[in-house]
């Protein structure tokens, strides 16, 4: 068992859930999207991302730009969040919340790529 | 650069997940502790806030509490806050700091900074393993003439030599063990500029590495290695080594040459002399007998060619079983009296003061001059930063591996076509090294003439390239003719033509020139320049193979042809 893997699966995969957990619900109802929720995707995908820092080998490489893109989701959808809530005189309009959970839609594709990229590289490991 | 980043990112990962997850939990503290507004209601702080609050506090530790002032609950968790920023800065920053002292990070960074400016390198360029006596003497000739090398040593003070040499273009040094293919690869081994290897470690079997792996890796490139045993040279030239170099054999040879023609001897002096040297003067050694101190490899070369000359000498050894000395060697160091009287100092002609080590050398010098004031001195020098005392001591012959070794490289380096020269004025007598001896002293003033290779070839020369293939005959006249003045011959002696069946030796100035010919010449600098002048500009080429001064605008050109169709009408 590789200690390193293990942590790394762990928070590849909760990455995956928290942002699966946001995502869910009505695509423009704000009470089914909490915004904790946002953050703790956020966090865990930042720190996946840091995890996967340095690794050399093409798959690392490839695992690296998955969670980049998750990242990137993300962020925007954090900032559209805020933009949103507290500069716009709107506030959070269904409208805002459309895009904010779409967005994070797109990372959870990209967190899904993420874990079915570790589910092939635990597969093609023999040892 | 790849690899500092990597090696960056992976040292960077747990500073920068402590960071991160400090903040997350800061953030999420902020927004969960309830807090009060202006009116005294409930209040809890947002996302945005927080973030907002926690960036600024983690930082600089300079806040405000916003938007309203807050509860002791808040107050609390932002004591909290500060003090677990603060420890993950320090943590993260400290890993950084750490890293960047790290040897194995900045040999890592400074690797990666050679290569960068090894692909940078424009030019041809040659890698030189070892940065001794011999290099540095090479690195020097090399970049006088703008030829561009780097360096491989795993001396860590002699690559930095290297930068306070005072060179005028700069040369890379890398630090490291050059019989590891990655130095050498690193320092371009593959890179297609790359035109050759030369091995000068000073060890012979790093040598061997050396070329073995270069030839293996890239067996196009020419590779040059020192040798000073006849095994290792066999072995070395047995996988394609292209030149095998050992400095006491070629010593030998032309310390034979000084017996056997003194005109030869002159000859090779000046034409494979150092950049600008002046000419040397030399005293004709005497015939007789001889006595050498130190049977090491030097000695036996010296020995084996003086034997041909008939040359007797006189051994004086200090270890007579591990050399393998002959009948009659005298064992002793020659420091000191007693041994070189017991040698018969006072009835030979010259001393060869040849052992390993400068200092016996010297002393050796001393004591036989002392006993003998007529001898003929030759002294082996073994280290270049000597010269001083080794000039002082006022020996007949200096005899410097480094040097020997450099300039045979140069040579080989800057004209090929030299080595075939020497094989065969080797085989000329004495008089036809007179008759060349007094041409080159004609051309030359009083340092030492050039010698160069021009090849007739379509990029090379193509203003003779070009007539050549209209088929108008080029002579070596022509193209030896001062630009200005056709009448004039340029200060230079061509001394070998060589083409694919036959090479003329001191060819005539009416010899007619080939498409493929490769030619030696040896002179002043400038006739270099005029020379390539006229093989390259198709003015001047005309001019010196007509007298005509050729119009070359393409306006006064089409006036000239019609003034002259009109006269011929």
């Amino acid at each position: 068992m590789n200690l390193e893997k293990v942590i790394f699966a762990f928070f590849s995969i909760l990455a995956l859930t928290l942002n699966f957990g946001f995502f869910i619900g009505e695509l423009d109802d704000p009470i089914h999207h909490n915004a904790y929720e946002l953050f703790a995707a956020l966090t865990v995908s930042l720190i996946a991302t840091i995890m996967k820092f340095g690794d050399r080998a093409h798959i690392g490489a490839l695992l690296l730009a998955t969670s980049l893109v998750a990242d990137l989701q993300l962020i925007t959808a954090a900032l559209v969040w805020g933009y949103a809530a507290h500069i716009s005189d709107s506030g959070l309009t269904p409208m805002a919340v459309a895009s904010i959970v779409s967005m994070s839609g797109g990372a959870l594709l990209a967190n899904l790529v993420s874990v079915i990229l570790l589910v092939i590289e635990s597969i093609t490991f023999r040892r | 650069m790849q690899k500092v980043i990597y090696l960056l990112l992976r040292r960077m990962r747990l500073p920068l997940i402590v960071l991160i997850s400090t903040y997350a939990i800061s953030i999420i503290g902020m927004t969960l502790i309830p807090g009060m507004d202006d009116q005294g209601n409930p209040w809890r702080m947002d996302f945005f806030h927080a973030i907002y609050f926690v960036s600024f506090l983690g930082s600089t530790i300079g806040f405000g509490e916003i938007p309203y002032p807050f509860t002791d609950a808040q107050r609390l968790w932002t004591t909290v806050i500060i003090y677990a920023a603060v420890v993950s800065w320090l943590y993260a920053i400290g890993s950084i700091l750490t890293l960047i002292q790290d040897q194995s990070f900045r040999r890592v960074l400074a690797q990666s900074a050679l290569a960068r400016k090894v692909r940078r390198l424009q030019e041809p360029f040659h890698i030189i393993c070892g940065y001794g006596d011999a290099s540095s003497w090479l690195v020097r000739e090399l970049n006088d003439r703008g030829m561009q090398c780097v360096v491989i040593d795993s001396n860590q003070n002699k690559v930095l030599d290297l930068d306070v040499e005072d060179l005028a273009y700069s040369v890379p040094g890398l630090h490291a063990d050059a019989t590891e293919a990655d130095a050498l690869i690193t320092a371009g081994l593959k890179l297609s500029n790359c035109i050759g290897v030369i091995a000068l470690t000073g060890s012979d079997t790093c040598n061997l590495t050396i070329a073995i792996t270069s030839k293996l890796l890239a067996p196009e490139l020419t590779v040059i290695c020192q040798s000073d045993a006849a095994d290792t040279a066999a072995n070395m030239a047995s996988f394609g080594t292209d030149h095998v170099v050992d400095p006491f054999e070629i010593f030998g040879m032309r310390f034979a040459m000084m017996f056997h023609s003194p005109s030869m001897y002159l000859v090779y002096e000046w034409i494979t002399g150092v950049h600008n040297a002046p000419l040397s003067d030399f005293r004709n050694p005497p015939h007789g007998n001889w006595i050498m101190c130190g049977y090491g490899r030097f000695g036996k070369a010296v020995r084996k060619h003086l034997a041909v000359e008939g040359v007797d000498t006189r051994i004086i050894e200090a270890d007579l079983g591990l050399t393998d000395a002959p009948e009659g060697a005298i064992e002793g160091r020659g420091t000191e009296a007693g041994t070189l009287l017991l040698a018969g100092i006072k009835g030979v002609n010259g001393v060869i003061a040849g052992t390993d080590n400068d200092t016996n050398n010297l002393s050796i010098l001393i004591t036989a001059k002392t006993l003998n004031p007529e001898l003929f001195t030759v002294i082996r020098q073994n280290h270049r930063s000597n010269d001083a005392i080794f000039q002082a001591a006022r020996p007949d012959l200096v005899m410097q591996p480094g040097t020997i070794t450099a300039q045979y490289i140069i040579n080989l380096i800057l004209a090929p076509l030299l080595e075939d020269f020497l094989k065969l004025a080797h085989d000329q007598d004495e008089t036809w090294a007179n008759v060349l001896v007094s041409r080159v002293a004609g051309v030359v003033e009083d340092i030492a003439p050039e010698t160069w290779a021009a090849e007739i070839s379509p990029l090379n020369t193509p203003a003779v390239f070009d007539c050549l293939i209209r088929g108008e005959e080029v002579r070596l006249s022509h193209i030896c003719s001062d630009p200005r003045d056709r009448d004039v011959t340029l200060p230079c002696v061509p001394l070998l033509i060589k083409r694919e069946d036959q090479s003329v030796l001191l060819p005539e100035m009416n010899e007619p020139l080939g498409p493929s010919d490769q030619i030696l010449f040896c002179g002043r600098e400038e006739a270099r320049y005029h020379l390539e002048h006229n093989m390259h500009d198709h003015q001047a080429l005309y001019y010196s193979r007509t007298g005509d001064d050729r119009p070359s605008g393409a306006l006064w050109r089409f006036l000239t042809s019609h003034v002259e169709q009109k006269a011929s009408q």
